[in-house]
């Protein structure tokens, strides 16, 4: 089966785009793993009641889910994409149901997830992104019993602090870690202060409303460490410790680029927001011709310019697909760029004043678990490197760092940072891991019942061509790859059809 | 371990942690049925065996790994609660034990 336009992720971006495409008369489908619309930023959106204790700004997100259900659009919940094919066939896996769906266009609306926080003991239980405590907030009214403590930097630290003190469970301490230069290098781009007065007026908004709530706030705290038995029984920094039972560790957002990484589009290391992207066009063009990406899976500018960002896409794709004329798809587009000109002004001032300190990137202690599937730590990384892993993926061999069930979204960043520091180039030079399929796990079961949409004759006649044994070209889709250089991606469909899969 | 706020909705969704029954929040997925019942950890790491419990709650970090009616290496913040539902701690690596006949 084909359609015209598939979306993957259904936060801002995906439904705004989704909504907007429809409306066009494209035949769009919009898949997406969570339950519910919304994604992790309105995550839980539609069980929300006004007057919400999580705030106006998540309130926000009520208006896109609801144009969502109010649309044309093929909205479908519980679908994990398993992979995806350069030509846009994508695998999905429905509450153990597998199938596949050829779309002419596809835009990748993954979105961002929290920066992994390495500090020693942050494998502990008791220790978890502040995001997945919101997450808890959020989606079923939960809240972290006995004494927690939030530390790191960022908006939503303090947004946390107060949303957790309304809900009646205020943390005992707030840390911040931000490094005292980063006021100072924010100060050279003091021209945003008046465009973005709004979100700056906010951002002491939280931060008055945190102090008003009682919690105390600690700033430039270094050397935080996570410390227990078989769980977190203090937090200790340079110059004190605590007795805690929560840690909430944050330090700012970045892409998730699983999707895109494993389709080999072109990605940047971008030095301002310290992650990779995919390089983008401004319609969020990549650098396959039928792939676009809309969000913050393409740089982080947050919820309002990633839903602008996804209309933008939308507007392409019904001009790409003949819907729309080029004329109509600018002049639709103008007042959204503008738009979204103004969320992005603010940027390059908070990417400089929420910059993670470097040990967030590349942790000054040896010991501290970088991988923590395979549970390699920093000094394995260092040691490797020294003896000749010239990139993450040659990082595999040696230490089986990022082969575990997360493929490396978790130590992606990290290893990069620790390889490039410990040889002496650039991140951008050492690259990131290549991402294979399948991207969620799937049972063999699941994948035998793959229904490829062809008939009983023609997937019979596939079979009879197909050698008795994989094809040797076979070899590099379905084993892990060493070294900087990855072969092209191979498309799953034949293989699948000939048995293979 | 996490509970349920006070003037919060009530938790009427029952689910079987390694036996015992559990009643969590509507919309509370797997992992948080954990992190409700107080268990101190979902999983033991089948490199080193030490205790984890959910990092990210979306998907990304894997550290949930559970067994959720009778399929192991599910990730359970990614997994609705329902009624009935069955969860199990996931220790080590999953066994494989023989096809049922």
């Amino acid at each position: 089966m084909t359609i015209e336009f598939a979306i993957i992720g259904a936060g801002p971006a995906g439904m705004a785009a989704a909504v907007l495409a429809a409306e066009l008369g494209l035949e769009t489908v919009l898949i997406d793993e969570q339950g519910s619309p919304g994604g992790q930023v309105y995550r839980g959106i539609e069980r929300s009641q006004p007057g919400s204790l999580l705030g106006t700004d998540y309130l926000a997100g009520r208006p896109l889910a609801a144009a969502l259900r109010a649309s044309r659009a093929d909205y479908r919940p519980r679908a994990t994409l398993w992979h995806v094919d350069p030509d846009g066939t994508l695998y999905l896996s429905t509450e153990g149901r597998t199938e596949m769906l050829r779309a002419r266009r596809v835009l990748l609306a993954t979105g961002a997830f929290e920066r992994p926080v390495p500090i020693p003991g942050w494998t502990l239980p008791g220790v978890m992104g502040a995001g997945a405590a919101q997450i808890l907030l959020k989606s079923a009214d939960l809240v972290p019993e006995g004494r927690a403590v939030l530390a790191g930097q960022g908006p939503l630290l303090y947004l946390l602090a107060t949303q957790l003190a309304r809900a009646g469970a205020p943390p005992i301490a707030l840390f911040e870690t931000a490094p005292l230069e980063n006021y100072l290098g924010s100060m050279r781009h003091l021209e945003v202060l008046w465009p973005g007065r709004r979100m700056l007026i906010k951002g002491l908004g939280l931060i008055i409303a945190v102090k008003r709530a009682g919690i105390p706030i600690r700033r430039g705290v270094r050397g935080l460490r996570a410390i227990g038995r078989q769980s977190l029984e203090r937090i200790a920094w340079e110059g004190g410790a605590l007795a805690a039972d929560h840690l909430f560790l944050h330090e700012g957002v970045i892409p998730n680029v699983q999707v895109s990484l494993a389709l080999q589009l072109r990605h940047e290391w971008d030095e301002e927001q310290l992650c990779w992207r995919p390089s983008l066009d401004e319609w969020g063009r990549t650098s396959l011709p039928d792939i676009a990406v809309a969000g913050d899976g393409g740089g982080i500018y947050g919820a309002e310019a990633a839903a602008l960002s996804g209309r933008l896409a939308a507007l392409d794709a019904a001009s790409q697909l003949g819907h729309i004329g080029e004329t109509e798809r600018d002049r639709r587009a103008a007042p959204i760029r503008a738009a979204l000109d103004r969320e992005r002004a603010l940027r390059p001032f908070l990417d400089r004043l929420y910059r993670p300190a470097r040990s967030v990137l590349v942790p000054a202690e040896d010991e501290v678990v970088a991988c923590r599937c395979e549970e390699v730590s920093v000094g394995q990384i260092r040691r490797a490197a020294r003896l000749g892993a010239s990139g993450p993926n040659q990082l595999k061999a040696f230490t089986r760092c990022g082969m575990g069930p997360c493929q490396g979204r978790i130590c992606g960043a990290v290893v990069s940072a620790v390889i490039a520091d410990t040889v002496g180039e650039s991140v951008a030079e050492i690259g990131t891991y290549r991402p294979r399929a399948p991207f969620k796990p799937i049972t063999v079961g699941a994948l035998a019942d793959l229904d490829t949409g062809e008939s009983e004759q023609e997937t019979a006649e596939a079979s009879s061509h197909a050698a008795p044994h994989p094809p040797a070209d076979a070899g590099p889709s379905l084993s892990p790859q060493a070294g900087r250089g990855s072969m092209p991606p191979i498309p799953l469909a034949p293989l699948v059809r000939s048995g293979l899969g | 371990m996490f509970r349920p706020r006070l003037d919060g909705p009530a938790a009427t969704v029952p689910v079987v942690l390694e036996g015992r029954t559990v009643r969590v929040p509507f919309g509370a997925s797997a992992a948080a049925a954990v992190l409700v019942a107080g268990f101190r950890s979902i999983r033991e790491t089948p490199v080193g065996g030490s205790e984890r419990a959910p990092y990210c709650m979306m998907g990304i970090c894997f550290d949930c790994l559970a067994e959720i009616d009778g399929v192991p290496n599910r990730q359970s913040c990614m997994v609705e609660a329902r009624p009935g539902m069955q969860i199990r701690r996931q220790i080590r690596a999953r066994r494989i034990d023989p096809a049922p006949r």
